[in-house]
């Protein structure tokens, strides 16, 4: 932005030798007081936040101590399957139920429209703690000749934590994959119909792809979402980051410190899911404008070069 | 000649408006047959019937022979499957007022696409052949250019090639040149000539009146749902001979 105006600024009278350029304005911009004193106002807070906990009985050598600590490195390695997994049942379960609610079949619509009514309505750590607690309403899980066990050794707290944030996963996945569905222009639709094309290839070459660029970036929240209600899970007894960094806590007796080291470890991983989502965006973008958004290197160039015409822009 | 399109009382209705009340008609192989007439007058819902995009409500059309959308056996109707439907439009091209390109791929894969998974093509065949309907359009150099970096008129071209591509033998055209910039609608309409001339089989739903009477062989003035006139489209557009096509031309011309 600031180097167009700069450039368009500077060439304007160039481009129109034979009149004499006008004179460039030289204004005393308007002075925004407002803005200094709430400047300053948030710094003070900030300040004060930072002193109190400097100053609280907070063992800080406590978090880099325990950084890689194993334990740790297991609950990190558990989250990001639990996230992983659990996506994956959502996102498939989603794509299902999708599919089933824009159907024109009115039982399977009527059916996905309950599970997403239910599933979406109630909280995951009720959802958690029901899975959990199915044992009560049921000894043994019978499928026939297929399998047979008791309902206790079926039910581990892997499976109770995966089920209970899949599914529940699934419902919002649901919704975001049938906006998507909608936003492609009918059109498209038409135009492949009309050139032969099966109702699955229509769906699979020229609806899907462009649904994504809608689906996608709701999907990197839900990723993200997902990676921290992992957390929840603590409390059917399945043992993930948090569970182990309590452990830590309780053991070392450095409770808050472990839970800030749990809370670097989880914005670490979001950290890094957030520039996944970007380069995904992007490439879902291709085709739908004319130029693609930066990367942060081209971000970082772009401005490197355009740091000599900064100054003489006037930008605030 | 034999008839490529032919309707026989052909009526369609969207829940209690109808839309096409009694189309008589008969396009000839090999000829371009025009279809002008105000909008709201049904030629473009029309259209849309001859490729089954619109399903009728009563009376019969039939394409190359063959009944659009059912199969009748004895006194019985029979609707055809999606997969029957979709065999019998891959020989009908389609171009559209809003083009509808496919914008997640370039002019090139746009052209490509139907070819390889409708008719399983190899990608070599069909890239080459692709390469060459863009050429014929005059774009051979925006093979690589995505459609949101195509103007208009150039859009509408890569539309054309991509209904080509399927070798049809019957090109449909709704409404072809409405949406685009007037300095653009020359260029396609130019396409299009070129094509008539190679002996194509179009029907054009247009407003462009000079296209009609240069290029056109049969031309019909819809209002209302009826066809009100029909014959040479020059002796339509000089000397109409009823009230309705006379002051629509009045405003057109």
């Amino acid at each position: 932005m600031t180097t167009d105006i700069s450039k368009s600024g500077d060439s304007a009278p160039k481009d129109e030798p034979p009149r004499s350029a006008p004179e460039a304005i030289k204004a005393i911009p308007v002075r925004h007081y407002g803005r200094y004193v709430a400047a300053v106002l948030a710094i003070g807070v900030l300040g004060a936040l930072v002193m109190a906990f400097a100053n609280g009985d907070i063992n800080w050598d406590a978090i880099p101590d325990n950084f890689f600590d194993d334990r740790i490195m297991k609950g990190v390695r558990e989250t990001l399957i639990l996230t992983v997994l659990s996506m994956l049942i959502g996102v498939g379960g989603g794509i299902v139920l999708s599919v089933m609610r824009l159907s024109k079949n009115p039982v399977t619509s009527s059916i996905a429209w309950f599970y997403i009514w239910f599933f979406r309505g109630t909280p995951v750590l009720v959802q958690l703690f029901i899975w959990f607690n199915l044992g009560f309403v049921f000894e043994y899980i019978n499928l026939g000749p297929v399998y047979k066990d008791e309902w206790s050794d079926f039910m581990t707290p892997f499976l109770t934590a995966l089920l209970g944030l899949g599914l529940n996963e699934a419902a919002y996945m649901a919704e975001i994959c049938r906006a998507g569905l909608l936003s492609v222009d009918e059109g498209q639709t038409e135009a492949s119909q009309a050139l032969g094309m099966s109702h699955n290839k229509t769906l699979r070459r020229i609806v899907i792809p462009q649904a994504m660029r809608v689906i996608v970036p709701p999907t990197g929240n839900e990723v993200i979402n997902m990676l921290k209600t992992t957390s929840l899970v603590a409390a059917v007894q399945y043992y993930e980051l948090l569970r182990y960094a309590q452990d830590i806590g309780t053991s070392s007796g450095a409770t808050v410190e472990a839970l800030l080291l749990a809370a670097t470890w989880y914005l670490i991983m979001t950290s890094i899911l957030s520039v996944g989502q970007f380069y995904l965006e992007r490439y879902y973008a291709r085709g739908s404008s004319r130029a693609l958004p930066d990367t942060p290197w081209q971000k970082i160039k772009a401005n490197m070069l355009s740091l000599g015409n900064r100054s003489g822009t006037g930008v605030r | 000649m034999t008839a490529m399109v032919k309707a026989e009382g052909v009526h369609k209705s969207f829940g209690h408006v109808e839309v096409l009340k009694g189309i008589d008609l008969e396009v000839k192989s090999g000829e371009v047959f025009c279809l002008i007439g105000p909008s709201g007058s049904g030629k473009s819902t029309f259209l849309r019937c001859i490729n089954h995009l619109e399903k009728i409500n009563a009376g019969r059309l039939y394409v190359d022979g063959e009944l659009v959308g059912y199969r009748q056996k004895g006194d019985k109707l029979y609707e055809l499957k999606d997969s029957e439907v979709a065999l019998k439009r891959r020989d009908i091209g389609m171009v559209f007022q809003r083009f509808n390109l496919f914008p997640h791929m370039t002019a090139l894969e746009n052209v490509m696409e139907a070819p390889v998974q409708v008719k399983g093509q190899s990608k070599a065949a069909a890239r080459e052949r692709a390469g060459q309907l863009l050429e014929r359009v005059g774009l051979a150099d925006k093979a690589k250019n995505y459609p949101s970096q195509l103007s208009g008129g150039q859009q509408q071209r890569v539309a054309i090639a991509r209904a080509l591509a399927m070798d049809p033998k019957l090109m449909l055209f709704d409404e072809p040149t409405s949406a685009l910039d007037p300095e653009l609608v020359g260029d396609v309409l130019d396409v299009m000539r070129d094509l008539a001339e190679s002996g194509m089989t179009m029907v054009v739903v247009t407003h462009e009146m000079g296209f009609a009477r240069e290029v056109g062989d049969s031309l019909v003035f819809m209002d209302g749902g009826v066809v009100v006139e029909s014959g040479n489209p020059r002796d339509v557009l000089t000397n109409p001979q009823h009230d309705r096509t006379k002051s629509f031309l009045s405003k057109v011309l």
